[in-house]
């Protein structure tokens, strides 16, 4: 659980400074307003849905960090065998670097009221995370054809679980993309158009960032297992 | 204003809001039922939780008939039984208390509260109501499904949840599950609507400290909620796994009845882990809105300004950050490192102090205030005293060496009863008798009150505080029969039958008060737009009951905070938050 910890830190820290800067200090009791309606700090300037997007992240990255420290804690015990990689998968995580990649240029290419290459955009940063998510699909069959299944050991288990995980998230992505992309024929860029495809890309670019640490993860943390139980020792 | 940064006049919410900006229900379908705004949907949350709350209430009589009257009542066997706790318990804490808070008075309270003219996004907010809605109607499909509901308890362990022996292993396990991952997506939905008015939509000149308190507590358990559902989520859909496809995440290599199961190598300690990140701050996720209510009840009705207003913000906020450093203090008896053991204790005894800075400061609230003893303020009343009850408890089981004998007994049914069972309940009926005046337009009848809060303070009280002698007698919970035991008295047994004698009193009452909730809609007293002379804005609007929209053309500025009672100089004793003039309200009081 040392790593939801460590989450949770990080949060209240990011919290208690936030509450410090918006006046948490201040005397309310002492406050006489009668001219100006307006003393201290107001509701920021971020659109509501960047907001509304950036609290389901941080509920998104809780869920992702109590998903870690389990794994953590299980990978911790005798009868641990981590499964074969398989080559597919970094293949998949370079694809959707390029979505990513290509969501940030239709966010640039929105800023510039450019229709066509938001429109590439758009559709090449889709079309990226629908090839990942076949090859995450492919990748779970070639496992299970190399006899590793759900149920034959936990590593093998929290690798379909955390790779579901993440596909749902990525499929839930597309969905979100496909209706911006059905707002495109309307010809122009409109505030709405541009604000939604922003909010796409902070997604993308936030499961990005999630796959990228679970990829670390899975592929790389049975071969540092002596550094967690070094990091873990004194509490044995 | 000077020194604004460009642009920032447009984070100010312009005091009229377009006609079509709103949105606009065009049928009877769309105003009550699929209803896109807070109110109604606060009020819907509120009736489902109070429907399903009804089941748990009735789970309670069965069960302590069992208790009190063993082998009367043949349809109660030790599967039931089991059966009936875990039900009970979830619902409770759940799909009641959690509900209700949050879905129910934050729905309510929040836009009418911070000045907004709803939630930010009424669409997500339907959509969380009707998937809690089907959380409860999972979970009570469990009771007819082959083989019932699990009886796993509500903490619901594994192994033994998702084991033949348990109750319920067939279906109501998988149901159990399900249902509560529905009401952890429903619930975000919600979460992130009311994390995001308060942050986003406050009326002009409300600043976070200008806030009621009320809207502080909630806020802050949607923050804890929004953070701790996660876990019990990883957990719920882990143990789906396992029952379902046969992974092993919480199940060890276990035989059973000579067979080895399909199972190896998993941790259920894994799953205490994660359930109790979730289950404690859950204990404050009910709490804190409570202590905001509850001071928002203390402070209209002794016509007091709130003492140390800064410090019960503080407090609700620290209180907050705290309660995810605990939760392995439910899990001393599962072993755990010596350091751990002493991490969590030492932190369980810290969060007492900003609990008990609340307390002081409520009671020096009413110190010299002129205590109206109205319905609501009743019920704050006992609240404050029930909760200083558990809560002294809680100090004793909080220590490693005190908890370990005392586990699994009914001291420790007693003290969550207390703390977090009776308590929030007290203030949920003080809420409910607050604010529903606004919401109806019409007082609730008085008598009827009267009756249902001294049988269910009283009642409680009857019926949870022997129980802590009869669990340092060492009476085990969750038994469903004592049986032949030596260290049991003859005495204990007739405790226990007076225990649920009293447990059907206190049942009774509250269709008293469901009957006046029902009652008053029609034939009680008219109400008029604030009948307690309260400042917050949610009693400021046009309309009452508020119309849609809550404000009328124009959204209220606010001036001032939320406690200026007894205000020397002013027409009434009070300044309500939106109230321009006149200068100072009752400065001196510091935090
Ligand atoms: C009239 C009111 C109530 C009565 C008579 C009552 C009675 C009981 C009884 C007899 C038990 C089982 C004790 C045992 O054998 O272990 C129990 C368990 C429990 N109750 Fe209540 N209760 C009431 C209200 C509440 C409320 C309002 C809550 C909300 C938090 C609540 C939460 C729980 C929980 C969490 C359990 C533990 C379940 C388990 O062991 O898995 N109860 N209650
Ligand atoms: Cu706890």
């Amino acid at each position: 659980m040392i790593v939801t910890l460590l989450f949770m830190l990080v949060l209240a820290a990011v919290a208690g400074w936030w509450l410090l800067k918006h006046g948490l200090g201040s005397r309310p009791w002492l406050e006489t307003d009668p001219a100006g309606p307006l003393p201290g700090p107001e509701p920021s300037l971020l659109p509501e849905a960047k907001l509304g997007l950036g609290v389901f992240l941080t509920v998104a990255a809780a869920l992702l960090a109590m998903l870690v420290s389990s794994y953590l804690m299980r990978m911790d015990m005798e009868d641990w065998r981590p499964l074969p990689w398989p080559r597919l998968l970094w293949f998949n995580t370079g694809v959707l670097v390029l979505s990513s990649v290509a969501l940030h240029g239709a966010v640039a290419a929105a800023r510039r009221e450019e229709m066509a290459g938001l429109r590439r955009g758009l559709l090449a940063g889709g079309a990226g995370a629908a090839v990942f998510l076949v090859g995450q699909l492919l990748a779970w069959r070639q496992l299970s054809a190399a006899g590793y299944r759900l149920s034959t050991n936990p590593a093998d288990a929290f690798f379909y679980l955390v790779t579901a995980v993440h596909g749902l998230h990525v499929l839930g992505g597309l969905v979100a993309l496909g209706r911006t992309v059905a707002r495109l024929p309307d010809g122009r860029v409109t505030q709405r158009l541009r604000l939604s495809v922003e909010l796409c890309a902070t997604y993308w670019h936030f499961l990005l960032l999630a796959w990228l640490v679970l990829f670390a993860l899975l592929a790389f943390s049975p071969s540092f297992l002596w550094l967690y139980e070094i990091c873990t020792a004194p509490l044995r | 204003m000077s020194g604004m940064a460009p642009g920032a006049d447009q984070a100010i919410p312009p005091a009229e809001t377009a006609e079509v900006e709103l949105y606009h229900p065009h049928s009877w379908l769309t105003k009550y039922v699929f209803s896109q705004d807070a109110k109604v949907i606060g009020i819907q949350y509120s009736l489902t939780a109070i429907a399903i709350g009804m089941v748990a209430l009735v789970l309670s009589w069965l069960m302590r008939l069992q208790l009190g009257f063993p082998g009367t009542f043949s349809f109660i066997d030790a599967n039931t039984y089991y059966q009936f706790i875990t039900m009970h318990g979830m619902i409770m804490v759940v799909y009641l208390l959690t509900a209700l808070f949050l879905g129910g008075f934050g729905n309510y309270l929040i836009p009418l509260m911070v000045g907004a003219r709803d939630m930010v996004f009424p669409y997500v907010n339907m959509l969380s109501y009707w998937i809690y809605l089907l959380a409860v109607l999972v979970l009570v499909a469990s009771f007819f499904v082959p083989g019932g509901p699990t009886g796993a308890g509500w903490t619901l362990y594994p192994p033994q949840a998702i084991l033949s022996g348990t109750p319920g292993q067939e279906w109501g396990i998988i149901l159990m599950l399900l249902s509560l991952a529905l009401f952890i997506i429903g619930f975000t939905m919600g979460g992130l609507n009311y994390a995001v008015t308060v942050l986003q939509a406050r009326a002009r000149g409300m600043t976070l400290m200008r806030m009621p308190l009320t809207v502080w507590g909630i806020f802050t358990a949607t923050v804890m909620a929004l953070l701790a559902f996660p876990a019990l989520f990883v957990g719920a859909v882990m143990m789906l796994f396992d029952r379902l496809l046969g992974t092993s995440f919480f199940m060890p290599t276990l035989v059973e009845m000579g067979q080895q199961l399909r199972y190896g190598g998993g941790s259920p300690i894994l799953f205490q882990h994660l359930f109790w990140f979730f289950g404690h701050p859950e204990v404050y996720i009910v709490a804190l809105p409570a202590f905001g209510i509850v001071s928002d009840l203390i402070s209209t009705h002794a016509r007091r300004n709130i003492f140390g207003y800064r410090m019960m913000v503080w407090a609700i906020v620290i209180i907050g950050a705290l309660s995810f450093v605990v939760w392995a203090h439910h899990m001393y008896v599962s072993g755990m490192h010596p350091y751990f053991g002493f991490f969590f204790a030492t932190t369980t005894l810290i969060i007492a102090i900003p609990t008990a800075i609340k307390v002081y400061n409520w009671v020096l609230t009413l110190w010299r205030g002129n205590i109206h003893l109205t319905l609501p303020m009743l019920f704050a009343l006992a609240f404050i005293v029930t909760f200083v009850n558990g809560g002294l408890t809680g100090l004793f089981l909080g220590n490693v060496v005190v908890d370990v004998p005392l586990s699994d007994t009914m001291f420790v049914v007693a003290h969550f009863h207390m703390v977090m069972g009776v308590a929030p309940i007290l203030v949920i009926f003080g809420g409910i008798y607050h604010w529903y005046p606004k919401i109806t337009g019409r007082m609730m009848n008085e008598a009827m009150g009267q009756f249902h809060f001294w049988v269910t303070f009283l009642g409680a009280y009857a019926i949870f505080f022997p129980m802590h002698y009869l669990g340092l007698l060492g009476i085990p919970r969750r038994y469903h029969e004592l049986g032949e035991m030596s260290f049991v008295p003859a005495s204990a047994h007739d405790l226990n039958a007076f225990i649920s004698i009293v447990a059907l009193v206190v049942g009774f009452a509250q269709l008293v008060f469901l009957f006046n909730l029902a009652w008053s809609l029609r034939h009680g007293r008219l109400a008029g737009g604030n009948p307690w002379n309260a400042t917050t804005l949610e009693w400021q609007t046009p309309e009452t009951p508020p119309g849609h929209g809550n404000w009328g053309k124009e959204l209220p500025v606010v001036y001032r905070w939320a406690y200026d009672y007894s205000v020397p100089g002013a027409e009434q004793d009070y300044l309500p938050q939106n109230h321009p003039g006149p200068a100072r309200g009752t400065a001196g009081t510091a935090a």
